[in-house]
């Protein structure tokens, strides 16, 4: 397993969390702006698309996809998916200190692990070699 | 007894977080086996890059299953509240992730990532109450 990464992967983490969770915040205003949308009112859809919460939304959440798939080419998928469960950390507090909203205990205590989840994985290995897999089912890694 | 209306909702919760997890493991997969990004945008620029990921069978195969996904999320967002479908599909896709992970793509899923995964999956139900 590899142990070290460079500072510019754990850059592409942090912009993993922070663009998965201000992705959604924005698409969420922006939709919220634009109004309910169901099978009566598709052409609202399209008008979506001139909302600038909106547009920011999808340029944020196809940033996440790249920065995303560029994580699992060098790290494993149980490696990542914390650093992603982190958004919903960001956007919990993002409510309480910038929207200033109530937060329960039941939210503190499920922010408080999920960090514990990140930092458990954060100090570990971040990728599995195969050929030390294959080696240890062969049995020579024993 | 489970009446069929809610064994309808979590029938639906259940093929939402099993397409997510399929889509992620074959995303993963491809990535896997393209390599490391940063080496080969070094070696042929952000198009050679782009070229790599997008010419990849699992990959494509992936995104489509995230893209039905989507849909699918949304279906289930029409018979399910929110409040329940949104945690309980992150919940079992996180599980469901480390199961596959350990299956499919051989990964070494240690006790601290059993624990990270565990964390992760209360944590998000909790902050969905």
């Amino acid at each position: 397993m590899k142990h070290a990464l460079k500072p510019s992967q754990y850059a592409v983490l942090i912009a993993i969390m922070l663009t998965a969770s201000l992705g959604d915040s924005l698409l969420s205003r922006g939709m919220g702006q634009v109004g309910q949308v169901d099978l009566h009112h598709l052409p609202l859809l399209w008008h979506a698309l001139f909302n600038p919460f909106v547009d920011g939304g999808i340029i944020l959440l196809i940033g996440f996809f790249a920065c995303y798939t560029t994580a699992l080419s060098w790290a494993d998928l149980t490696f990542v998916m914390p650093a992603t469960a982190f958004g919903y950390v960001v956007i919990a507090l993002t409510g309480r200190f910038w929207l200033h909203e109530q937060m329960s205990w039941s939210r503190w205590a499920g922010i408080l692990l999920i960090v514990c989840a990140v930092g458990f994985v954060a100090g570990g290995p971040s990728r599995t070699e195969h050929h030390e897999l294959d080696q240890m089912d062969a049995g020579v890694g024993r | 007894m489970i009446s069929p209306q809610s064994l309808h909702v979590w029938g639906s919760i259940s093929f939402v977080a099993g397409l997510a997890v399929a889509g992620e493991v074959l995303i993963a997969a491809g990535m896997r086996q393209i390599g490391d990004l940063d080496v080969i945008r070094a070696r042929s620029g952000i198009g050679g890059a782009i070229k790599a990921v997008l010419s990849n069978s699992k990959f494509v195969l992936g995104a489509f299953g995230m893209a039905f996904n989507f849909f699918a999320m949304l279906f289930t967002l029409s018979i399910a509240e929110l409040t329940l479908a949104a945690p309980a599909i992150a919940s079992l896709t996180y599980i469901g992730n480390a199961i596959a992970a350990r299956i499919f793509l051989r990964e070494r899923v240690d006790h601290r990532r059993w624990l990270a995964t565990g964390f992760v999956a209360l944590g998000v139900v909790l902050l969905a109450r």
